[in-house]
């Protein structure tokens, strides 16, 4: 099983999140109204202590066991410094605007492209955002300089499975002035930055 | 009797009967839920601001200054007025209870509710009048950043947060000196004996003796169970307070610099390590001390509840040990999402070390409802409803913490509306809150002296209504985050409306379960006993259920 983007991957939480918080509730009720009962329940299954504690071992371990063989970045990102990218964008932010930034980015279809992006003042954040609002990706932007005086890196790798096109938003806050003052509209929001193209309709080439 | 003589007298409730410890325990949990009011309509202000521009409030709260002042604060308000108060009130009370002993000091008890609320009236008035909003992480610089912010709103804030820390300070100094006094039943304890059971170690050693098919360490432990739970916690308590005060205390001198004219280099302090150091800190209370007093409340609440020994109780104290080890090692969760953190601490610290949580959590769970499921049948009372409540909120909030806590989760998850509505406001509302109403329920009689609640129906509308918004709060809202949207970012035009719509609903809800439970209150005890709880006690004894002891 491997999630091809992030949707799927949310609307696979959303579905298994959904699923395990109507069990929990149902399951404390079921308790609570027999906790009050004279008659001795019936045990639906009976699970052993070292069972349980063995249950709940294997679910944190294998959460992130199961992640990184379903989620693609996962891996990418770790190794990320040994892959080579497609293509990359290296851009700062200060002072709540984007700067040097390319007005528009195309990427082709399964392409591998590395953001790097520095920042002269706050911490802000770099997000890739659907049109319909949902979040492809995103990473937070750090401030601070190496021994030399150069910005740091905050670097990500994303491959582009499926078409569209997507809006650059800070998804870190960074102050009241992101915002303008009269309308409060976000001053960081880069509507249509990038556009994926040469996908099938199902997602990649 | 008429509404207005039960307005103004209460049931039968009796100011004057009160001891100077049942007094100021009460005057922290008055201060407590006055505060939680304020953070519910703080809360229902943004709500309301997230659905859009037809909602029916003032056009100014739009305004991005005014937002952000509102969450800025909205955390402190919550988490140090009304939290901190409610349980540092409860366990200033239990801890004498637990141990038949007078607390060390009452004069010191009284601080420690004074300093947290001028703490945090003035964070409060810095984001109201000056519009101070860094928010409660105070990500370097934004707290210094003297371009967006007022220097005299920065110092105020930074000043009442460090008065909140020197409160909670004082009252971790005297849990420690009411535990450790040698007198009453620890007359001929000795220190060591005090320490080793505090840590939860003689709970280990038993366990390892019956492995190794030896006699228990100990038979009968120098503290009870949840003494120990708030003896380790108030471990975490410290280390937190030494963080937040000393992070403040270099905010606090970058303004002082600025404001003199001679501006100091912001870029001196590296973002990512001051934001370790912060969230290390930071983390202590969500990951450390609120698990942790959670635990134990639920232990004491289940074994008053049922008037039962608790279930395997020394494993329960050798589980509070180890989560000494994890609280102290999981802070990198928060920091998945930043790139220039070590790949390893991501993994260790914030994967693998934040998953043992779902033991620690799921441990106690267990060992509460083994307890109080040994006891039954048992009559459903507001303080065991309130406690199952809790066991619904942390059994939904710590599964939403380990998923999030995962690389390939959280770049789709940092700083939606997720983290903060499915976890965080689910742990704190339902999870936390209800535990505490279940101890408010518990301590009533005692801190009273068994005055009558004024309506059953009013404690159980209280519940439902506050359960189901809280739920549904957290639910809706979360959904919106898996949907895109942010934590902290100001929606404008009504972009997650329906969402927000239902969200804004159940958070109505809580604010009126809110108001229900204040009046069932203030109807109890009578506006004169609520005057009265602030008089001086004619009697100063600093125990309950004890004679006190010269010794």
């Amino acid at each position: 099983m491997t999630f091809a983007s992030s949707k799927e991957l949310l609307s696979f939480h959303w579905m298994a999140y959904s699923i395990y918080a109507i069990f929990i509730i149902s399951l404390i009720a079921w308790f609570a109204y027999n906790l009050t009962r004279k008659e001795k329940a019936k045990s639906i299954v009976r699970i052993p202590f070292y069972g349980y504690m063995a249950f709940l071992v294997a679910m944190g371990v294998g959460h992130h066991i199961f992640t990184y063989n379903s989620i693609p970045w996962v891996s990418q990102d770790i190794m990320r410094h040994h892959i080579k990218p497609d293509a990359s964008y290296e851009f700062e932010v200060g002072n709540h605007k984007w700067i040097n930034m390319p007005k528009h980015v195309t990427v082709q279809c399964g392409q591998t492209i590395k953001f790097d992006v520095h920042s002269r003042d706050l911490v802000y954040g770099f997000g890739l955002f659907r049109q319909d609002g949902s979040m492809v990706m995103q990473m937070q932007v750090n401030p601070g300089t190496d021994v030399n005086g150069i910005l740091d890196s905050n670097d990500i790798l994303w491959t582009f499975n499926h078409n569209g096109t997507f809006d650059v938003m800070s998804t870190e806050y960074s102050g009241p002035e992101a915002y303008d003052e009269k309308t409060g509209d976000s001053k960081m929001i880069v509507e249509k930055w990038l556009t994926v193209q040469g996908c099938k309709e199902g997602g990649k080439k | 009797m008429s509404f207005m003589n039960t307005l103004m007298n209460g049931t039968d409730f009796d100011h004057k009967s009160l001891n100077a410890l049942q007094k100021v325990t009460l005057r922290a949990v008055v201060m407590s839920f006055l505060f939680f009011g304020l953070v519910a309509i703080e809360g229902m202000i943004m709500r309301m601001v997230e659905v859009g521009p037809k909602a029916p409030i003032p056009h100014m709260f739009f305004h991005p200054a005014h937002f952000f002042s509102i969450m800025t604060v909205h955390p402190i308000v919550g988490i140090f007025g009304s939290t901190y108060q409610l349980v540092f009130g409860a366990f200033m009370f239990l801890v004498p209870f637990l141990t038949k002993k007078p607390l060390y000091s009452v004069k010191i008890a009284n601080a420690v509710w004074l300093l947290i609320t001028i703490g945090t009236a003035m964070s409060w008035i810095a984001a109201f009048v000056w519009q101070y909003a860094p928010l409660y992480t105070l990500y370097w610089p934004l707290p210094a950043d003297t371009n967006q912010f007022s220097v005299v709103g920065g110092i105020v804030f930074i000043v009442g947060v460090a008065l909140i820390m020197v409160g909670t300070l004082l009252f971790i100094y005297n849990i420690y000196a009411t535990i450790f006094a040698r007198v009453g039943i620890h007359k001929n304890k000795t220190t060591k004996e005090l320490l080793i059971s505090g840590f939860g170690i003689d709970g280990m050693l038993n366990l390892i003796n019956k492995l190794r098919g030896k006699p228990p360490y100990s038979k009968d432990p120098a503290l009870a169970l949840p003494v120990v739970a708030i003896f380790r916690g108030t471990v975490d308590t410290f280390l937190d307070a030494i963080v937040i005060l000393s992070a403040g205390i270099l905010v606090l001198v970058y303004l002082i610099f600025d404001a003199s004219g001679h501006p100091l280099n912001v870029a001196s302090v590296d973002a990512l390590l001051y934001k370790n150091y912060f969230w290390w800190g930071l983390d202590l209370v969500a990951d450390g001390l609120v698990l942790i007093y959670v635990a134990g409340s639920w232990y004491l609440l289940a074994t008053l509840i049922t008037g039962q020994k608790l279930f395997m109780e020394n494993v329960a104290r050798a589980a509070l040990m180890l989560e000494l080890l994890v609280s102290w090692m999981v802070w990198s969760h928060h920091l998945l999402a930043d790139q220039g953190q070590p790949e390893m601490m991501k993994l260790i610290s914030g994967e693998m070390v934040t998953a043992f949580e779902l033991l620690t959590q799921g441990l106690a769970l267990f060992i509460t409802l083994v307890t109080l499921w040994k006891a039954r049948p048992l009559k459903m009372t507001p303080p065991l409803a309130y406690l199952l409540g809790g066991l619904v909120g942390f059994g939904l909030a710590v599964p939403a913490a380990i998923i999030q806590a995962d690389m390939g989760m959280n770049r789709v998850l940092h700083n939606t509306q997720w983290i903060i509505f499915a976890h965080v406001h689910i742990a704190l509302i339902v999870g936390l809150y209800m535990t505490l109403y279940s101890a408010v329920y518990v301590m009533w009689p005692l801190v009273t002296n068994n005055t009558t609640m004024f309506s059953k129906k009013l404690t159980w509308t209280h519940f439902w209504l506050y359960l189901i918004g809280g739920i549904g709060m957290g639910a809706f809202a979360g959904m919106a985050g898996l949907d895109g949207m942010l934590r902290r970012h100001l929606y404008v035009h009504g972009e997650f409306n329906t969402l927000m719509i239902l969200a804004a609903i159940c958070g109505t809800m809580v604010l009126i379960a809110w108001a229900i439970f204040l009046f069932n209150i203030v109807m109890s005890v009578g506006v004169k006993g609520l005057i009265g709880i602030f008089l001086p006690a004619e009697d100063k004894t600093a125990s309950y259920g004890i004679e006190e002891d010269d010794n």
